[in-house]
């Protein structure tokens, strides 16, 4: 299946479209086009609702990231633009879109009087077809032949990689192969080196191998047609027909897997899934049936079926995901089934955020947000209650709220075709984090026994680890640059090719902080970036700084600005400047700077920005809590 | 379906798809009477008319049709056989 079936059908798209088009302010109309896209909308709604994206002047969006995207294919891919764009709608992404002459991926990228030149992407995702790269490969080629072609082919790729790296600092994304070859042997084709089907899972492998060391994204296409059937994603009439690979069916889903990648480098991915507690952690209503009524467990498909879900829960928690809790029950009952239920795989403890009670559910998310310190858009809430979701997704449209199917057997799928949790990196703080935020969990309940700030902050026997961005740190450092939307005084992205230049220069400062209290590591919390001006060698510049907003308020914002100065000062430097530009997210940060001593700046600055100095002469070191510790 | 009911629903197919209400197809129209409807949009036009209605035509009839009122007998004859 390639419906977008997570998705709410539309109640009447022709008609709610019409009205959206005949809305005159361009940002109202935006808006409602964007709420179009929240729907599960086939082949020819997502063509209708580009037509409308494309009629509708979009040159200041408010809300909306602008993406330049290079699409290079080896394959008709015009039928796949609508799909892309809607789904960039979806995240609040415009997505503008070159494509290049057909067939010309590789003159497009070499050559730097290009089209794709002048259109400078941000994004260049190359769409190619197996068949021309395993062309060469004979059939009763040797497993060496085979292996050496093969890797001809992928250092080829990864020349176009460099390519688009150099000359644009664009994100790569890399469409693994289609298997659309044909049976030989049958199923003995594995055991032949030459035959097309080993042929092109072997090169899909030796793929993600290189986009692993090169740091390119993989987009997996081959996984979702093993998924959905290679029927569902090649139609060989559309081949045979415009050179069509990927099928048009498919294309409003191409789309959105393509969006949802290029949304996780953004760091807009979900962090939390907010669970439902009856008829979907477990089957029947514990209120009224009890401990030993709820349906859970094996013994019973209905019961399997539901612990799938909790499975899958507990699976997301290890990657690093935060699991909630939100339930119209009484909170003992609720908690008790944690407590005692013998077939719940999921426990109390995994669950970082518990709210069952009788409150309105979108009060209550509200509140879970606001427990675990992440935006509302962070949030999935998972109900089998109809009404439940058509009331969440009413007064809290930036929460993902998955359409459910009926049958619990399908409740995984549903949520795995979503796609929610798309990630591009595992990182050591992923496996860590929700052993993080439940320190964090006692981390405030010991502020709350202390009387005053400093007590609480001395009793928690603050160290921070720091040091230059280094290789290590890389992963990490950009998760943390990309995905951190409060503490970021710029939101100045950087991809990790971007922050590995910078922090090999000379003339500048890299810095990152792990932050170590008495019940754990919080792990790398806080980079911050500064360069010497160009100008001025005396001057350096923030150009950003961002922390983890577990470590809040924690003092790391002083003991971080003491060390900086200090590495600063050793450099020459009599002066930092920095920038705070606001956006809907980073308020909390507004007076940052001015109370760290610096001095705001007049003029100069767009309206959204306040510029700032800081003479080291003037600086004194801030008292913190906080021990500096040597680097491990 | 009568004639005039999938003429009706490839009109709707087409405005969707070029974005254009004023389109009203006949058994008569050809392609070229019709302003954007090129060789990409024909092809997007049959696969969205099979998703539809849910059949298929044969390559060779694709490349034939000379008329909007060709795809429409075609059309009548596959849904006969999908029925019976």
């Amino acid at each position: 299946m390639t419906t977008l079936n997570w998705l709410p059908r539309a109640p009447d798209f022709r008609q709610s479209l019409r009205s959206a088009l005949a809305t005159s302010d361009p940002h109202e109309r935006l808006e409602r086009l964007a709420a179009l896209s929240q729907y599960r909308l086939g082949f020819l709604e997502t063509i209708q609702l580009d037509n409308a994206l494309k009629a509708t002047a979009s040159d200041a969006s408010p809300g909306f990231a602008r993406i330049r995207l290079g699409l290079l294919a080896s394959s008709t891919i015009d039928h796949l633009l609508p799909g892309l764009r809607v789904a960039g709608l979806r995240r609040r992404m415009l997505m503008e879109i070159y494509t290049g002459s057909f067939g010309q991926y590789r003159q497009e990228l070499l050559d730097p009087g290009s089209g794709l030149y002048q259109f400078k992407p941000q994004v260049v995702l190359l769409s190619l077809g197996c068949r021309e790269t395993i062309a060469g490969v004979p059939l009763a080629a040797s497993a060496e032949e085979a292996q050496g072609s093969l890797q001809a082919a992928i250092q080829d790729i990864r020349t176009l990689w460099r390519q688009a790296r150099q000359s644009f600092d664009a994100t790569v994304i890399q469409q693994s192969f289609l298997d659309v070859s044909e049976p030989l042997f049958g199923s003995y084709d594995r055991l032949v080196p030459g035959a097309p089907a080993r042929l092109v899972a072997r090169l899909n492998e030796m793929l993600a191998e290189a986009a692993a060391q090169d740091g390119s994204l993989l987009l997996d296409i081959a996984r979702y047609s093993a998924r959905d059937g290679i029927d569902a994603w090649f139609d060989t009439t559309r081949w045979l027909q415009g050179k069509i690979e990927i099928a048009p069916s498919a294309a409003p889903l191409y789309g959105d897997i393509v969006a949802r990648l290029i949304a996780a480098q953004r760091g807009q991915s979900k962090k939390c899934l907010v669970l439902d507690l009856d008829d979907t952690l477990w089957g029947g209503v514990i209120g009224d049936v009890g401990l030993e009524g709820i349906i859970l467990g094996e013994g019973s498909a209905a019961g399997e079926a539901h612990l799938a879900l909790q499975r899958y829960a507990k699976a997301l928690k290890e990657r690093g995901i935060i699991l909630a809790v939100c339930s119209k029950n009484e909170l003992a009952t609720a908690e008790g089934a944690f407590h005692t239920h013998p077939e719940m795989l999921l426990k109390r403890s995994d669950i970082t955020a518990f709210a069952a009670n009788w409150t309105d559910k979108a009060e209550n998310l509200r509140a879970i947000a606001a427990q675990l310190n992440i935006g509302l858009d962070s949030l999935v809430f998972v109900d089998d209650n109809p009404a439940e979701r058509a009331r969440v997704r009413e007064s809290l449209p930036m929460v993902a709220v998955p359409e459910l199917p009926e049958d619990p057997a399908h409740y995984v799928r549903c949520l795995t075709d979503a796609g929610y949790f798309e990630a591009i990196a595992f990182t050591d703080e992923d496996r860590q984090r929700v052993g993080q935020y439940a320190a964090n969990i006692e981390r405030e309940a010991l502020r709350g026994s202390y009387q005053s700030m400093d007590d609480y902050l001395r009793g928690l026997q603050m160290s921070v680890v720091f040091g230059a961005v280094g290789p290590v740190d890389l992963a990490r450092a950009t998760q943390l640059i990309n995905k951190t939307n409060q503490f970021n005084t710029t939101t100045r992205r950087l991809s990790s090719e971007e922050l590995s230049a910078i922090a090999g220069a000379t003339q500048n400062i890299t810095l990152q902080f792990r932050l170590i209290d008495r019940f754990g590591d919080n792990g790398l919390v806080s980079v911050m970036i500064l360069c010497r001006d160009p100008a001025e060698s005396d001057l350096f510049e923030v150009i950003n700084w961002v922390m983890s907003c577990r470590v809040f308020g924690r003092q790391l914002e002083d003991e971080a600005m003491n060390i900086a100065v200090e590495l600063a000062r050793e450099r020459g430097a009599r002066r930092l400047r920095a920038e705070i530009i606001a956006t809907k997210k980073n308020a909390v940060i507004s007076d940052l700077y001015r109370n760290l001593g610096f001095a705001p700046l007049a003029g100069t600055a767009a309206a959204d920005t306040t510029r700032w100095l800081l003479n080291l002469a003037d600086y004194t070191n801030r008292p913190t809590f906080i021990n500096r510790r040597a680097q491990a | 379906m009568t004639d005039q009911e999938v003429l009706d629903l490839f009109t709707g197919v087409l405005r969707d798809l070029l974005a254009d209400d004023s389109i009203v197809l006949t058994m008569q129209t050809k392609r070229i009477d019709v302003p954007n409807w090129d060789s990409f949009s024909y092809v997007t036009f049959i696969a969205a008319a099979e998703m539809k209605l849910g059949i298929k035509f044969r390559i060779a009839d694709v490349e034939a049709f000379a008329t909007v009122g060709d795809i429409v007998r075609q059309t009548q004859t596959l849904l006969q056989k999908s029925k019976s």
